[in-house]
């Protein structure tokens, strides 16, 4: 996405904490990190260490409880004051892409329609214009008129990049992407990330379990029980 | 570039789960069909009462006293169980000055064995051939004309009772019963009124035929135009053992009948609509329980909550508009079936289309129904407007 601003996320301090009753559970305790324009970045940790929690954060999806957050001039969280759910909207349609283990593709929708789902909601300037060229870049532009059911695992992933990537998103935030693949698939899935990362500029930040997938990012941050090991 | 629309979205959002989507349009389909069809017979029902009042010939009726629904289906329809009155009394009407002409009738009805496959009342109106063509002016003839005489043995059949007995102007026809034979001189043109059904004889001649001397069931009366109805109806009310009958009267007696009709359809089609509308509510807010983590990811990807609000609403009127169009389509394909229903549940129809259904009417009934969508939808809409991402996807995404 060669040509569009560039945002780096800076976090100091992070903590998020929910209450289950009495009991308080800091998700993400203390975290510090900076991610830099262009990197590809790989969060690792065992189940509940508060990696999906952390690129929650990081991708405005949710509030810190404490800490300071910053998308490259922009503090979206300082002394306790965050954003509202309409602000946070605006900064997350502007900053980011998202992808999730699951696809959440719409059954009835082509994949090209799928695709160009988030046009409906907003578009940003210069937005669609390559559509197309990012469908033929994650070799999805012969099947642009199939429905989701006539692809498989993997293709259904790709369309959901896709869908991430047409709002021109300066960071992409990927949560178990490859959570439901199997291994042929997830590696395809790894390398169509590293190649949006390498050849595309993008900022990504992937959380996984797989640690095939982790190598190949430029740096990991590995977490256990909410902190940075 | 392909852009695709929020009404797309929220169309194909419905498909993705049809057989739901269908019974929910369906529910409303049936009640949009009760709206129209209701609505249809309330202004069908009025207009063809009208239309047989206009078509009666004078705006008066006097009866023996009795019944004031049976006078009312008299006049209207003819009848059976009759009363008698003198025939004084036709001097006494004719004589005041509001009057400015008058006609005096006797019905009588035998059983006919060869009528229908187990028999059949036939309905004779005996009518002074001097008076009667001249107040009942607008009856169309199909051919001949009225009577030759005020003693002859001749008929007039309205355009059923021709069709019905296979007679033309020349036949000759046999009063059942009596064993009489009259000649038929005159058939009516189909007119739409209880005159179709009627043969008509002179008065005298019923009179002799069924053996009733100097009496009528009823005298017709024309009043003039720039006459005080209502105080000339009080006058009349002055004479012994009478009834009157105005054409006001009619209308209210048997409009009040058809109102507790009315009345009670409406509260069904009321219940429908609200039965429809927990449907709507029900699917949709179903459907959005179930689509938690898509509306967050489509807020991930910059859909604010009033266009959440938007796509969730467009698919509850999308619904509605669709049961709407699919109920008015009932209601008109069906009218003709509901006329010939309402027909035998209501002790007096006039004899018009009783369910008249137009574009005015489809218009209004789409729009109530496409209220009720928006109303509907307004609670999962804002349901499903108000969840946030995080709390949406978070329900599946484990860390």
């Amino acid at each position: 996405m060669s040509g569009q601003p560039r945002i780096s996320i800076k976090a100091e301090d992070l903590r998020r904490v929910y209450r289950r009753g009495p009991e308080e559970i800091a998700a993400v305790d203390g975290v510090s990190l900076e991610v830099e324009k262009g990197a590809f970045i790989s969060v690792v940790g065992p189940s509940g260490s508060g990696k999906t929690t952390l690129i929650n954060v990081l991708g405005c999806l949710d509030n810190p409880t404490s800490g300071r957050l910053a998308l490259g001039d922009r503090v979206v969280f300082e002394n306790g004051r965050g954003l509202s759910e309409a602000e946070l909207t605006r900064v997350r349609r502007e900053a980011f892409g998202y992808i999730f283990q699951k696809f959440y593709l719409i059954s009835t929708l082509t994949v090209l329609e799928n695709v160009v789902l988030p046009f409906t909601f907003f578009r940003k300037p210069g937005a669609g214009d390559d559509v197309g060229r990012i469908l033929g870049l994650l070799g999805l532009d012969k099947r642009a008129g199939h429905l989701p059911g006539q692809l498989s695992g993997g293709e259904m992933q790709r369309v959901a990049i896709a869908r991430a990537l047409v709002n021109k998103p300066a960071i992409l935030l990927a949560d178990e992407p490859t959570g439901n693949l199997d291994t042929a698939r997830s590696e395809e899935i790894g390398s169509t990330l590293k190649d949006l990362n390498e050849r595309e500029g993008l900022t990504v930040v992937l959380v996984t379990h797989n640690p095939r997938l982790a190598g190949l990012a430029h740096r990991t941050i590995e977490l256990q029980d909410g902190r940075v090991r | 570039m392909r852009k695709i629309g929020i009404f797309e979205v929220a169309y194909k959002n419905l498909l993705r789960k049809r057989t739901r989507s269908l019974l929910t349009v369906l529910g409303i389909g049936l009640a949009a069909w009760v709206l129209v069809s209701l609505f249809g017979f309330n202004k069908g029902y009025e207009s063809s009462l009208n239309k047989d009042i206009d078509n009666l010939g004078f705006q008066m009726l006097i009866v023996a006293k009795g019944c004031p629904y049976e006078a009312a289906t008299l006049m209207l329809k003819g009848g059976t169980g009759l009363k008698y009155m003198n025939e004084d009394i036709l001097s006494a009407v004719a004589s005041e000055p509001e009057v400015e002409g008058v006609t005096a009738m006797l019905m009588q009805v035998v059983f006919d064995p060869n009528k229908g496959e187990s028999g059949g009342l036939a309905a004779f109106l005996g009518v002074d051939p001097s008076t009667f063509p001249t107040l009942k002016s607008a009856l169309p003839f199909k051919a001949g004309a009225w009577f030759t005489e005020p003693l002859a043995y001749e008929a007039v059949f309205g355009y059923e009772v021709a069709e019905l007995e296979q007679r033309e102007v020349g036949d000759l026809y046999l009063i059942p019963e009596k064993e009489v034979e009259v000649r038929v001189v005159g058939v009516l043109e189909r007119t739409g009124t209880q005159d179709d059904g009627t043969v008509f004889l002179p008065l005298r001649t019923v009179q002799r035929i069924f053996e009733i001397r100097d009496e009528l069931t009823a005298v017709g009366i024309k009043v003039a135009k720039d006459a005080d109805i209502a105080a000339f109806e009080e006058k009349m009310y002055k004479l012994p053992d009478v009834q009157v009958v105005s054409l006001s009267q009619v209308k209210t007696t048997i409009m009040t009948l058809v109102s507790t009709a009315r009345v009670m359809v409406f509260s069904i089609a009321l219940i429908a609509i609200l039965i429809a509308m927990m449907g709507v509510v029900n699917t949709v807010l179903m459907s959005v329980m179930e689509r938690r983590q898509e509306i967050g990811i489509l807020k991930s990807m910059g859909a604010l909550a009033g266009d959440v609000f938007k796509l969730v609403w467009l698919e509850t009127v999308i619904l509605c508009a669709g049961g709407g169009l699919l109920g008015t389509g009932l209601a008109l394909l069906t009218a003709r079936v509901t006329d010939v229903l309402v027909r035998n549940l209501l002790p007096y129809s006039p004899s018009g289309g009783l369910v008249v259904i137009d574009s005015g009417l489809v218009l209004m009934t789409l729009g109530i129904v496409t209220a009720v969508g928006l109303a509907s939808g307004v609670y999962p809409s804002w349901k499903a407007a108000r969840m946030r991402p995080l709390d949406t996807i978070r329900s599946e995404e484990g860390s």
